[in-house]
């Protein structure tokens, strides 16, 4: 079943076309990787879909979420979506976490606000959310405050916050550059693990072809604010179509590593 | 074996954590804890680590930017000691650096010119210095006019580029790049992998790269020594160790990157 779709979205900033008619489906359940360099216009996208695109941008086209349009509708009646359908994990944990409020309130406050739990009850959920991504001492892990955090366990409370109210969409944005690369790995896992466990669709946005084809089996290539290539992975990295995705693979190819270069390509 | 024209031998330096406790103990880091490294003539250096691995550290110490607790630098043979700028002309002008941001490494209020032009003053470098900055402009793939532009007006890879045309100026031996890659997007990040190489070819650069990216060691690096805790726990050719690490740890940073599916036909 269809959980979203969006219909020729177009994203204006100051006059400048950022997203241009972008058309994406995700089923209940799915996962879309939505790969761009800088300024392709995945990231506002994502917050077109979450509704939280900055002031000065203009909107146009469909968002639809469970077939009811997102788009237009006034931010009271969007909050309270976001959280309960639809959450976010955003590409730097430091910045994404009240740096003025301990782990614990910050990982129960999205099951305080859409479930109304008591501040005890929360309390547990916290523990609970703590102890779900795997953060080490999940009961004084909840009185620490962020900067006490390694940026790996940062992360963990930025998806464990996200996932608190089992959404139905999850996006993810460059949730792993951030990251070191075991950590980035662990983080995928856990990931790829708990949208299994709850049922959530991923939205999961990287400019890494490598990370996307990690954790997507389907993927839509961005330039300039328009999808140039969508369909599997697998097909679209053995042999992409289009000249703007060749160029990008190529480039990830001539900086990645590979286990089995050929040999008159390694570095002499 | 031939000569190193850099050498570290058994760095090791600590850091002084911030006080917990008003009359507690200062407890102490040891960011590094000796390590031996050699770069030889003409060749290529990879540095692989994570966070809070002593990369970093060891940048500022073969930079001689900073002093180590214990174990020395030498280049060719002589001693490098952190010091005054003027003890110190002779090896700024061998070995210079690119990091990893040029938007906070260029000075936004002057001219690429002046920019460019900035070690073969202070480094009081003989010789023409603006036929100078036009040679190493070009030789970055920049238009010797941009030398009249500022850096906002460049795009993240030409900013770069600016950065690596100051770090050729005085016409170095050594080239040190500290993550020189890692702000940029892909398809920039291999434009400026390809000049780097490119480069040392050119002007017989030798390069100590220091990244996180292994990809990037891989293809730019002969060698490759692995960090962990402020230990080199791997050192070797890069192919070797790549290919068949011997250290757990190695193995798992390894195992841990993210790979593309083959390609077609290679």
């Amino acid at each position: 079943m269809t959980l979203l779709e969006v219909a020729g979205l177009t994203v204006r900033i100051g006059g400048r076309t950022v997203v241009d008619g972008v058309d994406l489906d995700l089923d209940t359940g799915g996962r879309l990787g939505l790969i761009g360099a800088s300024g392709s216009g995945k990231s506002l996208t994502a917050l077109a879909v979450i509704g939280l695109l900055p002031d000065a941008a203009e909107a146009a086209g469909s968002i639809r979420l469970d077939g009811e349009e997102l788009l237009g509708r006034s931010d009271r009646a969007l909050s309270r979506l976001r959280g309960d359908r639809l959450a976010m994990v955003f590409q730097e944990p430091l910045t994404a976490l009240n740096p003025l409020m301990r782990i614990g309130r910050q990982l129960s406050e999205p099951a305080r606000l859409h479930d109304g739990l008591s501040r005890r009850r929360a309390a547990a959920r916290a523990v609970e959310l703590a102890a779900m991504v795997g953060l080490p001492d999940p009961e004084r892990v909840v009185n620490s405050w962020p900067h006490q955090l390694s940026g790996g366990q940062r992360q963990r409370v930025g998806l464990a916050m996200a996932l608190a109210c089992r959404p139905a969409l999850l996006i993810a944005d460059e949730p792993t550059t951030a990251l070191d690369v075991t950590v980035q790995a662990d983080m995928l896992r856990l990931i790829d693990d708990l949208v299994v466990q709850q049922g959530t669709a991923l939205l999961f946005i990287s400019h890494d072809l490598a990370v996307v084809s990690q954790i997507c089996r389907d993927g839509a290539v961005l330039n300039h604010g328009r999808v140039v290539e969508r369909g599997p992975l697998d097909a679209i990295l053995r042999a992409p179509s289009g000249p703007y995705t060749r160029e990008l693979l190529a480039a990830a190819r001539a900086t990645s590593w590979d286990a089995t270069p050929d040999p008159d390509e390694v570095a002499t | 074996m031939t000569e190193p024209l850099l050498e570290a031998s058994g760095l090791t330096r600590s850091y002084r954590l911030p006080r917990e406790r008003l009359f507690g103990a200062t407890a102490h880091r040891r960011a590094l804890r000796g390590v031996d490294l050699r770069l030889e003539e003409g060749g290529s250096l990879g540095v692989v680590g994570e966070s809070g691995s002593g990369k970093s550290t060891l940048v500022r110490l073969l930079l001689a930017l900073d002093r180590p607790d214990a174990g020395e630098i030498r280049y060719r043979g002589r001693e490098v000691r952190p010091g005054p700028p003027r003890g110190l002309v002779w090896f700024r002008r061998e070995v210079q650096v690119v990091l990893q941001d040029p938007t906070a490494s260029l000075d936004p209020r002057a001219t690429v010119r002046d920019i460019v032009a900035e070690p073969l003053e202070c480094l009081r470098v003989p010789g023409d210095h603006d036929a100078r900055v036009d040679e190493v402009l070009t030789a970055v793939g920049l238009d010797p006019d941009a030398g009249t532009r500022y850096p906002h007006e460049f795009s993240g890879g030409q900013r770069q580029r600016i950065a690596i045309a100051r770090a050729l100026a005085s016409g170095p031996k050594v080239l040190v790049g500290d993550e020189p890659l890692s702000a940029l997007d892909v398809v920039v990040r291999a434009q400026i992998l390809e000049l780097l190489r490119d480069l040392a070819d050119r002007f017989g650069l030798s390069l100590l790269l220091v990244s996180h990216d292994i990809g990037v060691v891989r293809h730019l690096c002969r060698d490759v020594l692995v960090m962990k805790d402020g230990e080199a726990v791997e050192q070797g050719p890069a192919e070797d160790v790549l290919r068949s690490p011997s250290h757990p740890y190695t193995r798992r940073l390894l195992a841990a990157v993210p790979r593309l599916p083959a390609a077609q036909e290679t």
